[in-house]
């Protein structure tokens, strides 16, 4: 056993598969408006996965660090369940809506709090702005070596050895820790949590942690929101369906006839 | 004075047709900065790749070859960039939303201290501060957001196939060389080895045919792959594709996997089959030029976006297209 210490940033956000119905633009107030339940962004939580994976192989903790405006500990305590041993919401009314620079300050300076650390783990990107920055900056920030697109983490003597996806494959490389890792989809979904477990854990009398700008030690002047100079839905995609009646054969035949005009 | 800087990409020694369509974007925003757009190039030997460049109207190559930029090591690249970025000093600097742009451009952001904004569909000039606009798709493409940040340089990396490729012009230009100072102590991320796959080069398609949830379990994909060697027999380059949730499922392996998080295709024709229309998905397919959906649910999202449709169980119209091709072919 080599007790490994795992920080996984999460990023709490609407839930990206919902409908296309659900979502609207208010240009005017420049907010994308998404009327579906609040997840934790799909790749952290591969990332949350194989964080889990490693402490089961190795022995150790996983921290979870989640930052925003107002963190929701419901939707984040599913990471306790999961097997995080600490959930610490970065919560300052100074943290809404950060550009990645900035995210990727604060979430540094959290990580120098907590001091201790083998890996810092994130998703490849977010599933809202789909920016993929901020565990990179993140890794600079924290002088760490970094790699992006891991399928697959390994840990040995003081070191990681990872497979990253590249366009050829995948390679494998391997790092001194502490290191930064951005985690892709290949690893695994997060395993499933039992309703029991789910419900136990919300019932459960734990206190979640929340340090706020101060008790991290950004300064303001660090942080800045997302500039964003203009905001517009996207443009109609829409075509005029044609669609084919009668039997079966009719509809297929129909279709064939089409297939051959394309040729 | 070159206020437009482009990272151009070689491959297999020359330049990467992708990096002229980042030229045609660096030279409008040259147009509109009143200034010129050069062209910085790395590796181990770039000279064959520089050459193809200058014709197509940069105002300067610079060549950065050190034998230590062979392959992409990228602790080794992003140093010798940050180190091209301070000697240039470029207003702007574009990379491609590729690869080695998705790890290098993230890296220098934090370096150089600037904010960067990835994968975009649109560039322009604010006239009023000279400050980049960085239009990107967000929220799954829900919706379109311009961005604009303070600070030097302006940093972006930019979608494939959004702007048109720079074409060859008269003006040539003059080269530059530039000396990385690099050298393998920078190297905290050892490559072990390079494990090459097989893998389905979607966006070289000409028809996708394309199965999602609907298939309802993975044989569903013996069927299309059926409809594919049937189309295969009139059309080049069939392959098979897929949605988000039939990699999830663990049905097909995710390189088929069209989409925002998988490849950005546009091929002459999409046959979705089973395939809801999650808009991740359709960003990614919506410029098939014509798009054929089978799907029992009348009222989703992926016929609105289609040409031609049919509601009916796949299992049963998919077998007698497959006859009815026959018989026409």
């Amino acid at each position: 056993m080599t007790d490994i210490k795992i920080i996984v940033c999460a990023k709490q956000i609407p839930d990206p598969e919902a409908p296309l119905s659900d979502v609207s633009v208010d240009a005017e107030n420049m907010e994308v408006i998404v009327d579906a339940p609040l997840v934790i962004s799909p790749f952290d939580e591969n990332a949350l996965e194989v964080a889990v994976q490693l402490k089961e192989a190795a022995g150790g903790k996983i921290t979870v660090l989640s930052l925003g405006k107002k963190v929701s500990d419901t939707v984040l305590r599913k990471t306790i369940a999961a097997g995080a041993d600490e959930l610490i919401l970065l919560q300052d009314d100074q943290f809404e809506k950060l550009d990645s620079y900035s995210t990727a300050t604060a979430l540094a300076d959290a990580a120098r709090k907590i001091g201790d650390y083998d890996l810092v783990l994130t998703g490849r990107q977010a599933g809202d702005w789909d920016s993929g920055q901020v565990g990179l900056i993140l890794g600079e920030m924290l002088a760490l070596p970094c790699i992006s697109m891991a399928r697959a983490i390994s840990v040995e003597d003081g070191s990681v050895v990872v497979e990253k996806n590249i366009p050829e494959g995948y390679e494998r490389v391997k790092a001194q820790m502490p290191a930064l890792i951005t985690v892709s989809n290949e690893v695994g979904e997060l395993r499933y949590i039992s309703r029991t477990k789910m419900l136990k854990m919300m019932r459960g009398a734990r206190k979640i942690p929340t340090w706020n700008a101060e008790d991290i030690g950004v300064s303001s002047d660090a942080l800045r929101k997302m500039g964003i100079a203009a905001l517009s839905s996207p443009p109609d995609m829409g075509r005029d369906c044609q669609f084919f009646e009668g039997s079966v054969d009719d509809q297929a035949e129909k279709l064939a006839e089409v297939f051959m005009g394309l040729k | 004075m070159s206020e437009v800087l482009i990272l151009g990409e070689v491959k297999e020694g020359s330049l990467d047709l992708k990096s002229l369509e980042l030229l045609g974007a660096g030279k409008k925003l040259a147009g509109e900065l009143g200034g010129e757009v050069s062209l910085l190039l790395m590796g181990a030997s770039v000279t064959k790749a520089a050459d193809e460049a200058i014709s197509h109207g940069p105002a300067k190559v610079y060549k950065m070859e050190h034998p230590l930029l062979e392959g992409f090591k990228p602790d080794l690249w992003v140093a010798a960039l940050e180190q091209a970025c301070r000697k240039i000093g470029p207003k702007v600097f574009l990379m491609g939303h590729s690869f080695v742009g998705m790890e290098v451009a993230p890296r220098l952001s934090a370096r150089l201290n600037s904010r960067l904004t990835t994968d975009c569909i649109d560039l322009a000039i604010d006239p009023e501060d000279s400050l980049l606009l960085r239009t990107k798709p967000v929220s799954g493409g829900n919706a379109i957001s311009v961005f604009k940040f303070q600070g030097e340089p302006q940093l972006a990396t930019v979608r494939a196939k959004v702007f048109a490729a720079a074409e060859p012009d008269d003006a040539v230009g003059g080269m530059e060389e530039i000396t990385p100072e690099i050298d393998e102590s920078m190297i905290k991320v050892e490559s072990l080895e390079i494990v090459e796959e097989e893998s389905v080069a979607l966006d070289k398609a000409s028809v996708v045919v394309a199965g999602g949830a609907g298939l309802g379990e993975e044989d569903g994909f013996e069927l299309l792959e059926e409809l594919a060697e049937t189309l295969g027999e009139s059309f080049d380059n069939v392959m098979i594709g897929c949605s988000r949730v039939a990699v999830d499922k663990g049905w097909i392996s995710s390189d088929h996997q069209v989409g925002l998080t998988g490849t950005m295709i546009s091929p002459d024709i999409y046959v979705a089959v089973g395939i809801s229309g999650a808009i991740q998905h359709l960003v990614g397919m919506v410029h098939a030029k014509k798009i054929i959906a089978v799907n029992t649910d009348k009222s989703c999202n992926m016929f609105k976006v289609a040409d031609y449709g049919i509601v009916e169980d796949y299992e049963d119209v998919i077998p007698a297209l497959i006859e009815k091709l026959e018989e026409l072919s």
